[in-house]
């Protein structure tokens, strides 16, 4: 049906091969897993055993490995090229992270063991604990947000604890325009009344305008620094003076935390809380889309009112604060079940044991000098969003693509068409059709001449009238453009089975 | 240093073509006394070799599961993991690739959701299900907000039988969102009428089945009465291998399954990362938080998949969205999918039907245990025991024994004297008959 093409039999393209789904390979009976007989028992399910089928379908291992397989290599990935997304530091994820998380004494463990059992463990979450305090100058980190926006959510409840805890509720939180959308969802979820702060001529939150803003009904402001357009928020210092002037806290949004690390400690910088994203800063894999971990470091003035659970120093080795009772501080709540990421702090830990307090100075050094290098060799065809140097990412608007009828939307499929992954595209929204790009430290120079003559060659493409190229792109991708308005009008979400075979 | 392919040479040429003399230059928007001249105090990097080594060191600390005779569940599981699993999850294409926000060349991602969507919902017996939460506590939070932004009510009552840290996460969002949450008692010896706890403010009621302490519940009347208030019934499933033995939740009336999907294909890794399943009615859908992969076609009309209906998220719709959840749990969603996929449905309820054999085994082993009593009627592959002394030291002294036996009560509700002496024992299909008799006969050593 719609899966056919037509210029080969099988609907194959050489090594691009089509893949029904697991639900259309179906022989009822059969499975990949060879498990014993059952031995006979008297069920204890009482009325609740299940009396259908599931509708699960069958498939031998030999064809489940082919699927995934299949499917997999329709997939762009970092191991396979340069991934430039901006605000989301595409960099190598190496496979010593993987092995180390993998030994059973990792993986093999329940969080619930007698603590005696898994003294390596909550040494081990200790120990990535100290090098995230050390790194941003911080007091103290929880631990357990399981990623970026849920580590804003807990950033936020712990400051709203402390506030509440001195008898000041406080209704507002303010978030520069440019912040990411995690930003406000996580302020409103607080229970907060989310304002924007604009940003100024050169891309950074206008103190004039904050400070107009500011009052004794401000919990905090939710700063991103570096920024989303890639830039270092100059008068940070100033900024968390004049909300902490008023009572409030400074928030920061630090998934761009991997331009500054080893080179500048939030703690310096007046910061109270700050979420890490050890999936993008500490090289742990994206995954498709996770998991990831968010852990959040705090100031002293916010420590008392960290979430359970966390490790301490007990006289008999280390402990977990599971409950209220079992610690003098005045913990706000829980976040998640269990202990926190485990098993992405083993990958972190790894990456920051192997980079050491040199590699990762030298690390930022060459993610900000990457993005640089590319602003400069770019900016006479491109434009730049906002002069002057860059962090780790550099932001161009669509100003250079006026005329051409190629819009960034365009320009991006095109370079799919070209074997690079786009940039990020539309984001940050303070700038016309962005097109954000974050080379990161791991792509080698060559990588980065590639990229630019790409890039190039597409801009002067674009400028040559070859518009209707850019909008049959891409072309040479396992699919061409999807209709997404198609996909949400009449949503289809999951498989069903085709109407015949159900009525039997 | 591995990681980092430019040279020096590289960085000089760089930074000249740039035009700057050198690095601090590029930072020269830091406030210059805040800016380190010096690395951190941490240590310099090293090989492999040497962080394998100290990373093993610490992992040798851990006395881990498959060592020894283990019986630990609530809430995470240890179940066989086919290798295919490992291997395939491995592969640099999913390992490795961001969210497929480019779907023309994100189709193995999306393809793969599609089908985990499709495989949540059939076990769960609803009608969509959700790209992945972070794991079961916080889908089951979620769920409890979204079930008060349907009904447009404000009130969460939470069965005693919820897993007590689905219990707290649950109440720390709602207290900072402003909902009430009516928490009952825990109490292992079943009896708990939720209908009683209905009235017209009622959002939800949260039930967990099996509940914490391992009983089975058919739960189409309290479905009938919650719906006969007004309210959702969002029904909690801990371990979700017993959905291949027990009827599923949409079977029975939910209307909104929050479940932790770890028992396939993710190991127990000391509690995460693990992954949160989530599926609901249909004409809820629009209020669903987290991401959605949905079928449509391309320009040439072939089948393809996208991500889609984001408007009810956060980069679209900020501070009025649906959750702030963006990063998920893809991976394990797909350790998930690809180890269902293995099973199939003959593999599913065979293993569900050993998991729940294992458990009647060793129930009956000790049950034959003087002053030992099995608390529950109905059960999986987890069930409660009451023994005649405090379970906590019993574990401890089983555990120097090298018996991991099980979860005291105690470990998850503190000071509380009517759990003191009970005992959450799980037993999966890694559970051997002779590590069922070790456990039974130093179990009797030490009471």
């Amino acid at each position: 049906m719609a899966n056919s093409i037509p210029d080969t039999i099988t609907g194959h393209r050489g090594l691009q091969l089509e893949e029904p789904l697991i639900f259309e390979q179906d022989a009822p009976g059969r499975t990949a897993v060879d498990l014993p007989e059952v031995p006979e028992i008297e069920s204890r399910l009482g009325n609740a055993a299940r009396k259908g089928e599931i509708g699960l379908p069958g498939l031998a291992e030999p064809q489940v490995v082919r699927h995934y397989l299949r499917i997999s290599q329709k997939n762009y990935a970092i191991d396979a090229g340069m991934y430039p997304l901006g605000s989301c530091t595409m960099k190598h994820n190496p496979r010593l992270n993987e092995k180390m998380a993998r030994l059973p004494g990792f993986a093999d463990i329940h969080p619930l063991q007698p603590e005696k059992t898994v003294q390596g463990a909550l040494a081990m979450i200790d120990l990535c604990a100290e090098w995230l305090k050390v790194l941003t100058g911080m007091p103290a980190v929880a631990m357990s947000p399981a990623a970026g926006a849920h580590g804003e959510l807990t950033g936020l409840m712990t400051i709203r604890a402390a506030l509440e805890d001195r008898g000041d509720a406080r209704k507002r939180v303010l978030v520069p325009e440019s912040a990411h959308g995690t930003n406000p969802a996580s302020a409103h979820m607080c229970g907060y009344k989310v304002e924007a702060v604009p940003a100024n001529e050169a891309g950074r939150v206008d103190l004039a305008v904050l400070k107009e803003r500011l009052g004794d009904d401000v919990a905090a402001i939710m700063i991103t620094n570096p920024n989303t357009c890639g830039l270092f928020e100059d008068e940070i210092v100033e900024i968390s003076a004049a909300v902490h002037a008023v009572g409030g806290f400074v928030y920061c949004d630090g998934a761009n935390f991997n331009a500054i690390v080893g080179r500048v400690r939030p703690g310096d910088l007046g910061i109270d809380s700050m979420h890490l994203n050890l999936h993008k800063t500490f090289s742990t894999p994206h995954g498709g889309g996770g998991p990831g971990a968010g852990p959040v470091v705090l100031s002293e003035a916010l420590a008392p009112f960290m979430p359970l659970p966390y490790v301490m120093h007990g006289p008999d080795g280390f402990q977990l604060a599971e409950h209220a009772g079992q610690t003098d501080a005045k913990p706000y709540g829980r976040m998640k079940g269990f202990h926190g990421q485990a098993g992405v702090f083993v990958r972190a830990l790894s990456y920051m044991l192997s980079m050491g307090a040199d590699g990762l100075r030298q690390a930022s050094a060459d993610a900000v000098l990457s993005a640089n290098y590319l602003a400069a060799r770019l900016n006479d065809l491109l434009t730049q969003s906002y002069p002057g140097p860059c962090m780790h990412e550099v932001l161009f608007d669509d100003h250079f693509l006026r005329n051409t009828d190629v819009t960034t939307l365009d320009f991006a499929k095109a370079m799919i068409d070209e074997g690079v992954h786009p940039m990020t595209m539309y984001f940050p929204l303070v700038v016309h059709g962005a097109l954000l790009m974050e080379p990161t430290e791991t792509e080698s120079r060559e990588s980065l001449e590639q990229y630019i003559a790409l890039v190039r060659g597409l801009t002067e493409r674009a400028k040559a009238g070859e518009a209707a190229s850019f909008h049959d792109a891409p072309k040479y991708a396992p699919r061409r453009r999807l209709d997404e308005t198609k996909a949400a009008r009449n949503p289809v979400l999951r498989w069903q089975p085709p109407i015949d075979q159900a009525a039997e | 240093m591995r990681y980092l392919p430019l040279t020096d040479t590289d960085r000089a040429e760089m930074l000249a073509a740039i035009g700057a003399g050198d690095i601090k230059e590029l930072y020269k928007d830091v406030p210059a006394d805040v800016l380190l001249d010096q690395p951190v105090d941490l240590p310099f990097h090293a090989g492999e070799l040497e962080v394998e080594r100290q990373m093993a060191a610490l992992a040798a600390e851990n006395v881990s599961a498959g060592s020894v005779p283990f019986f630990l569940g609530a809430g995470a599981y240890r179940h066989h993991t086919p290798a295919t699993v490992d291997h395939l999850i491995q592969r640099s294409e999913f390992l490795t690739s961001y969210t497929p926000y480019q779907p023309e060349i994100s189709q193995g991602t999306l393809q793969a959701l599609f089908e985990f969507q499709t495989q949540v919902a059939l076990l769960t017996g609803m009608d969509v299900a959700n790209a992945s939460m972070y794991d079961g506590a916080t889908a089951c939070a979620e769920a409890a907000m979204m079930a008060c932004r349907v009904t447009r009510r404000n009130r969460v009552v939470l069965s005693g039988g919820l897993h007590p840290h689905y219990r707290e996460v649950t109440q720390t969002n709602a207290r900072f969102m402003g909902l009430t949450i009516d928490a009952l008692p825990a109490n292992a010896e079943g009896g708990e009428n939720l209908s009683e706890h209905l009235d017209d403010e009622t959002a939800c009621v949260v039930v967990q089945n099996p509940d914490f302490f391992g009983q089975v519940e058919e739960l189409s009347v309290l479905a009938d009465a919650c719906h006969a208030a007004g309210a959702l019934l969002v029904v909690v499933v801990t371990e979700i291998v017993s959905l291949g033995a027990v009827e599923a939740p949409g079977n029975m009336g939910a209307d909104i399954v929050a479940a932790e999907g770890q028992s396939l294909g993710n190991p127990m890794g000391f509690g995460g990362p693990h992954v949160g399943l989530f599926a609901v009615r249909e004409r809820f859908l629009r209020q669903m938080p987290g991401r959605l992969a949905g079928e449509t076609v391309d320009v040439d009309g072939r089948r393809g998949w996208v991500l889609t209906l984001s408007t009810r998220e956060q980069h679209i719709r900020r501070e009025k969205a649906t959750s702030n959840i963006c990063t998920n749990s893809g991976l394990c969603a797909l350790a998930f999918t690809i180890h269902l996929s293995l099973l199939g449905e003959a593999g599913f309820t065979k293993l569900a039907a050993l998991n729940h054999a294992a458990a009647v085994t060793l129930a009956g082993k000790l049950a034959a245990v003087p002053d030992v009593e099995i608390v529950n009627d109905a059960y999986f592959n987890e069930f409660t025991v009451r023994l005649p002394k405090s379970a906590a030291q019993v574990v401890d002294a089983l555990a120097d024994r090298h018996i991991l036996a099980g979860v005291p009560v105690s470990r998850l509700i503190p000071d509380d004297p009517a759990v003191d002496q009970l005992l959450l024992v799980a037993a999966t299909e890694t559970a051997r008959p002779s590590d069922m008799d070790a456990f039974v006969s130093a179990l009797a050593g030490v009471l």
